[in-house]
Protein backbone atom coordinates (compact mmCIF):
# COMPACT_ATOMS: atom_id res chain seq x y z
CA UNK A 1 0.00 0.00 0.00
CA UNK A 2 1.05 3.60 -0.45
CA UNK A 3 1.29 5.96 2.49
CA UNK A 4 2.15 9.62 2.65
CA UNK A 5 4.93 9.39 5.17
CA UNK A 6 6.38 12.62 6.53
CA UNK A 7 5.21 14.40 3.41
CA UNK A 8 6.48 11.87 0.89
CA UNK A 9 4.74 8.97 -0.87
CA UNK A 10 6.11 5.67 0.30
CA UNK A 11 5.30 2.11 -0.64
CA UNK A 12 5.09 -0.24 2.36
CA UNK A 13 3.82 -3.77 2.80
CA UNK A 14 0.08 -4.27 3.33
CA UNK A 15 -1.36 -4.96 6.76
CA UNK A 16 1.16 -2.94 8.78
CA UNK A 17 0.35 -1.53 12.19
CA UNK A 18 1.98 1.67 13.44
CA UNK A 19 4.35 -0.50 15.47
CA UNK A 20 5.12 -2.55 12.36
CA UNK A 21 5.86 0.58 10.35
CA UNK A 22 8.22 1.95 13.02
CA UNK A 23 9.94 -1.41 13.16
CA UNK A 24 10.33 -1.51 9.37
CA UNK A 25 11.84 1.99 9.49
CA UNK A 26 14.10 1.01 12.42
CA UNK A 27 12.70 3.83 14.54
CA UNK A 28 12.72 3.55 18.32
CA UNK A 29 9.06 4.13 19.40
CA UNK A 30 10.08 5.64 22.76
CA UNK A 31 11.40 8.84 21.22
CA UNK A 32 8.77 9.66 18.65
CA UNK A 33 5.15 10.69 18.38
CA UNK A 34 2.95 9.50 15.55
CA UNK A 35 -0.05 11.00 13.81
CA UNK A 36 -2.24 9.16 11.34
CA UNK A 37 -4.54 11.39 9.30
CA UNK A 38 -3.91 14.25 11.75
CA UNK A 39 -4.96 12.20 14.80
CA UNK A 40 -2.35 11.36 17.41
CA UNK A 41 -1.89 7.65 17.98
CA UNK A 42 -1.27 6.81 21.63
CA UNK A 43 1.81 4.71 22.27
CA UNK A 44 -0.19 1.83 23.69
CA UNK A 45 -2.18 1.66 20.43
CA UNK A 46 0.83 1.36 18.12
CA UNK A 47 0.40 -2.41 17.90
CA UNK A 48 -3.35 -2.37 17.30
CA UNK A 49 -3.67 0.64 15.00
CA UNK A 50 -3.61 -0.76 11.45
CA UNK A 51 -2.57 1.46 8.58
CA UNK A 52 -4.63 1.71 5.40
CA UNK A 53 -3.94 2.59 1.79
CA UNK A 54 -3.59 6.36 1.39
CA UNK A 55 -3.08 7.15 5.09
CA UNK A 56 -1.09 10.24 5.92
CA UNK A 57 1.43 9.39 8.60
CA UNK A 58 3.62 11.86 10.46
CA UNK A 59 6.46 10.68 12.67
CA UNK A 60 8.05 13.43 14.73
CA UNK A 61 10.81 13.69 17.29
CA UNK A 62 12.78 16.38 19.10
CA UNK A 63 15.42 18.40 17.30
CA UNK A 64 17.56 21.34 18.36
CA UNK A 65 15.51 24.47 18.97
CA UNK A 66 15.30 27.55 21.15
CA UNK B 1 21.39 29.45 50.57
CA UNK B 2 18.03 27.98 49.67
CA UNK B 3 17.02 29.73 46.49
CA UNK B 4 15.27 27.12 44.40
CA UNK B 5 13.07 27.88 41.45
CA UNK B 6 9.71 26.12 41.59
CA UNK B 7 7.16 25.96 38.79
CA UNK B 8 4.03 24.12 39.87
CA UNK B 9 5.72 21.40 41.92
CA UNK B 10 8.76 21.02 39.68
CA UNK B 11 12.05 22.11 41.19
CA UNK B 12 14.65 23.64 38.89
CA UNK B 13 18.29 23.65 39.89
CA UNK B 14 19.38 26.23 37.37
CA UNK B 15 18.07 29.69 36.65
CA UNK B 16 19.71 29.61 33.26
CA UNK B 17 17.70 27.73 30.67
CA UNK B 18 19.16 27.08 27.27
CA UNK B 19 18.05 26.19 23.77
CA UNK B 20 19.56 23.47 21.62
CA UNK B 21 19.27 25.13 18.20
CA UNK B 22 21.90 26.51 15.83
CA UNK B 23 24.88 24.53 17.11
CA UNK B 24 27.49 23.14 14.74
CA UNK B 25 26.73 19.57 15.80
CA UNK B 26 25.32 17.55 18.68
CA UNK B 27 28.73 17.29 20.33
CA UNK B 28 29.01 21.09 20.55
CA UNK B 29 25.40 21.27 21.79
CA UNK B 30 26.22 18.86 24.57
CA UNK B 31 29.42 20.61 25.62
CA UNK B 32 27.80 24.06 25.62
CA UNK B 33 24.88 22.85 27.72
CA UNK B 34 27.22 21.21 30.19
CA UNK B 35 29.25 24.42 30.45
CA UNK B 36 26.09 26.47 31.01
CA UNK B 37 25.10 24.42 34.05
CA UNK B 38 21.47 24.53 32.85
CA UNK B 39 19.14 21.72 33.84
CA UNK B 40 16.41 22.78 31.40
CA UNK B 41 16.81 22.61 27.66
CA UNK B 42 14.36 23.61 24.98
CA UNK B 43 13.79 21.48 21.91
CA UNK B 44 11.67 21.74 18.79
CA UNK B 45 9.29 19.13 17.34
CA UNK B 46 10.00 18.21 13.73
CA UNK B 47 9.61 15.34 11.29
CA UNK B 48 11.94 12.45 12.07
CA UNK B 49 14.47 11.59 9.39
CA UNK B 50 12.84 8.33 8.39
CA UNK B 51 14.97 7.65 5.36
CA UNK B 52 18.22 7.38 7.27
CA UNK B 53 17.90 5.02 10.22
CA UNK B 54 21.47 5.82 11.25
CA UNK B 55 20.79 9.53 11.71
CA UNK B 56 21.48 10.61 15.25
CA UNK B 57 18.91 11.81 17.72
CA UNK B 58 19.38 14.92 19.87
CA UNK B 59 18.35 12.87 22.91
CA UNK B 60 21.39 10.62 22.40
CA UNK B 61 23.38 13.65 23.52
CA UNK B 62 20.93 15.34 25.90
CA UNK B 63 19.81 12.70 28.37
CA UNK B 64 16.18 13.32 29.43
CA UNK B 65 16.99 11.72 32.78
CA UNK B 66 19.58 14.41 33.42
CA UNK B 67 17.84 17.41 31.84
CA UNK B 68 14.29 18.68 31.92
CA UNK B 69 13.12 18.77 28.33
CA UNK B 70 11.06 21.82 27.40
CA UNK B 71 9.50 21.31 23.96
CA UNK B 72 8.54 24.46 22.08
CA UNK B 73 5.95 25.24 19.45
CA UNK B 74 8.38 27.38 17.46
CA UNK B 75 7.34 28.06 13.91
CA UNK B 76 3.61 27.91 14.68
CA UNK B 77 1.53 30.82 13.46
CA UNK B 78 -1.94 29.54 14.39
CA UNK B 79 -3.60 28.20 17.53
CA UNK B 80 -4.33 24.93 15.74
CA UNK B 81 -0.69 24.39 14.80
CA UNK B 82 0.57 25.28 18.28
CA UNK B 83 -1.88 22.82 19.86
CA UNK B 84 -0.87 20.13 17.38
CA UNK B 85 2.84 20.52 18.09
CA UNK B 86 2.32 20.70 21.85
CA UNK B 87 0.20 17.55 21.85
CA UNK B 88 2.70 15.69 19.69
CA UNK B 89 5.50 16.77 22.01
CA UNK B 90 3.67 15.43 25.04
CA UNK B 91 2.85 12.17 23.26
CA UNK B 92 6.55 11.31 23.14
CA UNK B 93 6.10 10.68 26.86
CA UNK B 94 9.17 12.72 27.71
CA UNK B 95 7.67 15.97 29.02
CA UNK B 96 4.41 17.68 30.02
CA UNK B 97 6.06 21.08 29.79
CA UNK B 98 5.49 23.27 26.78
CA UNK B 99 7.13 26.52 25.80
CA UNK B 100 4.17 27.93 23.95
CA UNK B 101 4.98 30.15 21.00
CA UNK B 102 2.33 31.37 18.62
CA UNK B 103 4.08 33.73 16.29
CA UNK B 104 2.23 36.70 14.86
CA UNK B 105 4.77 38.19 12.51
CA UNK B 106 7.44 36.54 10.41
CA UNK B 107 9.94 39.38 10.42
CA UNK B 108 9.97 40.23 14.12
CA UNK B 109 8.80 36.82 15.39
CA UNK B 110 6.70 38.75 17.88
CA UNK B 111 4.03 36.60 19.48
CA UNK B 112 0.35 36.73 18.55
CA UNK B 113 -1.04 37.71 21.94
CA UNK B 114 -4.66 36.70 21.29
CA UNK B 115 -3.72 33.29 19.90
CA UNK B 116 -1.19 32.69 22.68
CA UNK B 117 -3.84 33.43 25.30
CA UNK B 118 -6.38 31.07 23.77
CA UNK B 119 -3.84 28.29 23.28
CA UNK B 120 -2.63 28.70 26.88
CA UNK B 121 -6.13 28.22 28.19
CA UNK B 122 -6.74 25.08 26.10
CA UNK B 123 -3.40 23.44 26.92
CA UNK B 124 -3.59 24.26 30.63
CA UNK B 125 -7.01 22.58 30.76
CA UNK B 126 -5.46 19.53 29.09
CA UNK B 127 -2.95 19.30 31.92
CA UNK B 128 0.07 20.80 30.21
CA UNK B 129 2.49 22.93 32.19
CA UNK B 130 2.26 25.92 29.90
CA UNK B 131 5.04 28.48 29.68
CA UNK B 132 3.94 31.05 27.13
CA UNK B 133 6.34 33.34 25.27
CA UNK B 134 4.97 36.88 25.14
CA UNK B 135 5.85 40.48 24.58
CA UNK B 136 6.98 42.52 27.59
CA UNK B 137 3.34 43.36 28.25
CA UNK B 138 2.25 43.49 31.92
CA UNK B 139 -1.47 43.21 31.15
CA UNK B 140 -0.94 40.20 28.91
CA UNK B 141 1.19 38.57 31.62
CA UNK B 142 -1.76 38.81 34.02
CA UNK B 143 -4.22 37.46 31.47
CA UNK B 144 -1.97 34.49 30.75
CA UNK B 145 -1.75 33.60 34.43
CA UNK B 146 -5.57 33.81 34.66
CA UNK B 147 -5.70 31.44 31.66
CA UNK B 148 -3.54 28.89 33.48
CA UNK B 149 0.07 29.70 32.55
CA UNK B 150 2.49 28.09 35.01
CA UNK B 151 5.11 30.75 34.30
CA UNK B 152 5.28 33.67 31.91
CA UNK B 153 8.16 34.28 29.52
CA UNK B 154 8.40 37.86 28.30
CA UNK B 155 10.94 38.57 25.60
CA UNK B 156 13.89 40.85 26.24
CA UNK B 157 14.01 41.72 22.54
CA UNK B 158 13.18 39.90 19.27
CA UNK B 159 14.33 36.27 19.11
CA UNK B 160 17.97 36.02 18.07
CA UNK B 161 18.43 39.81 17.98
CA UNK B 162 20.93 40.07 20.84
CA UNK B 163 19.58 43.52 21.74
CA UNK B 164 19.21 42.77 25.45
CA UNK B 165 16.39 44.00 27.66
CA UNK B 166 14.86 46.90 25.77
CA UNK B 167 12.20 47.77 28.29
CA UNK B 168 13.40 47.05 31.82
CA UNK B 169 10.54 49.13 33.23
CA UNK B 170 7.91 46.86 31.70
CA UNK B 171 9.78 43.81 32.97
CA UNK B 172 9.84 45.43 36.41
CA UNK B 173 6.09 45.99 36.34
CA UNK B 174 5.53 42.39 35.21
CA UNK B 175 7.68 41.24 38.14
CA UNK B 176 5.86 43.42 40.67
CA UNK B 177 2.53 41.94 39.66
CA UNK B 178 3.82 38.39 39.23
CA UNK B 179 1.91 35.48 40.71
CA UNK B 180 4.01 32.92 38.84
CA UNK B 181 7.72 32.77 37.96
CA UNK B 182 8.83 35.20 35.26
CA UNK B 183 11.44 33.98 32.82
CA UNK B 184 13.00 36.33 30.33
CA UNK B 185 13.05 34.51 27.02
CA UNK B 186 14.75 35.63 23.84
CA UNK B 187 16.79 38.58 22.69
CA UNK B 188 19.70 38.63 25.11
CA UNK B 189 23.11 39.08 23.53
CA UNK B 190 25.76 38.69 26.19
CA UNK B 191 26.43 38.14 29.87
CA UNK B 192 25.55 41.68 31.00
CA UNK B 193 22.07 41.36 29.44
CA UNK B 194 21.50 38.23 31.48
CA UNK B 195 22.79 39.90 34.65
CA UNK B 196 20.41 42.84 34.10
CA UNK B 197 17.44 40.47 33.80
CA UNK B 198 18.41 38.67 36.98
CA UNK B 199 19.13 41.90 38.88
CA UNK B 200 15.64 43.10 38.01
CA UNK B 201 14.36 40.03 39.84
CA UNK B 202 13.49 37.68 37.00
CA UNK B 203 13.28 34.07 38.11
CA UNK B 204 15.30 32.71 35.19
CA UNK B 205 16.59 33.52 31.73
CA UNK B 206 16.13 31.36 28.65
CA UNK B 207 18.48 31.88 25.75
CA UNK B 208 19.85 30.08 22.73
CA UNK B 209 21.46 32.23 20.04
CA UNK B 210 23.59 34.23 22.48
CA UNK B 211 25.50 31.03 23.25
CA UNK B 212 25.17 29.06 20.01
CA UNK B 213 26.06 32.07 17.87
CA UNK B 214 29.05 33.22 19.93
CA UNK B 215 32.54 32.78 18.47
CA UNK B 216 33.27 30.35 21.29
CA UNK B 217 29.93 28.88 22.41
CA UNK B 218 31.44 26.84 25.24
CA UNK B 219 33.15 29.88 26.80
CA UNK B 220 29.99 31.96 26.35
CA UNK B 221 27.94 29.24 28.05
CA UNK B 222 30.29 29.49 31.01
CA UNK B 223 29.97 33.30 30.99
CA UNK B 224 26.17 33.04 31.00
CA UNK B 225 26.25 30.64 33.91
CA UNK B 226 28.23 33.16 35.96
CA UNK B 227 26.06 36.08 34.82
CA UNK B 228 22.91 34.37 36.06
CA UNK B 229 24.52 33.57 39.40
CA UNK B 230 25.96 37.09 39.79
CA UNK B 231 22.70 38.76 38.78
CA UNK B 232 20.64 36.63 41.13
CA UNK B 233 23.02 37.24 44.04
CA UNK B 234 22.99 40.99 43.40
CA UNK B 235 19.19 40.98 43.29
CA UNK B 236 19.00 39.18 46.61
CA UNK B 237 21.72 41.35 48.12
CA UNK B 238 19.76 44.51 47.24
CA UNK B 239 21.53 47.15 45.22
CA UNK B 240 22.16 50.72 46.39
CA UNK B 241 19.94 53.51 45.16
CA UNK B 242 20.99 55.66 42.21
CA UNK B 243 22.03 59.21 43.12
CA UNK B 244 23.01 62.16 40.99
CA UNK B 245 25.87 63.38 43.21
CA UNK B 246 28.84 61.75 44.89
CA UNK B 247 28.97 60.40 48.44
CA UNK B 248 32.52 60.01 49.77
CA UNK B 249 33.56 56.53 50.74
CA UNK B 250 36.42 57.73 52.98
CA UNK B 251 35.79 59.66 56.23
CA UNK B 252 36.35 63.42 56.48
CA UNK B 253 37.24 62.98 60.17
CA UNK B 254 40.97 62.61 60.82
CA UNK B 255 42.02 64.54 57.75
CA UNK B 256 45.02 66.89 58.17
Amino acid sequence: MTLTLNGEKKEVQDGLSVAGLLDALKIEPARVAVEVNVAIIKKDSYGSHMLNEGDTVEIVSFVGGG
Amino acid sequence: MDDKLLIKDIEFKSRLWVGTGKYKDFEETKRAIEASGADVVTVAVRRTNIFDSKSENLLDYIDPKKYKILPNTAGCFTIEDALRYARLARETGISDLVKLEVIGDEKTLFPDACATLQATEILAKEGFIVLPYINDDPVMAQRLVDAGAAAVMPLAAPIGSGLGIRNPYNIKIILEQARVPIIVDAGVGTASDVAVAMELGCDAVLLNTAIAGAKDPIAMADAMKHAVLAGRLAYRAGRIGRKLYATASSPIEGML
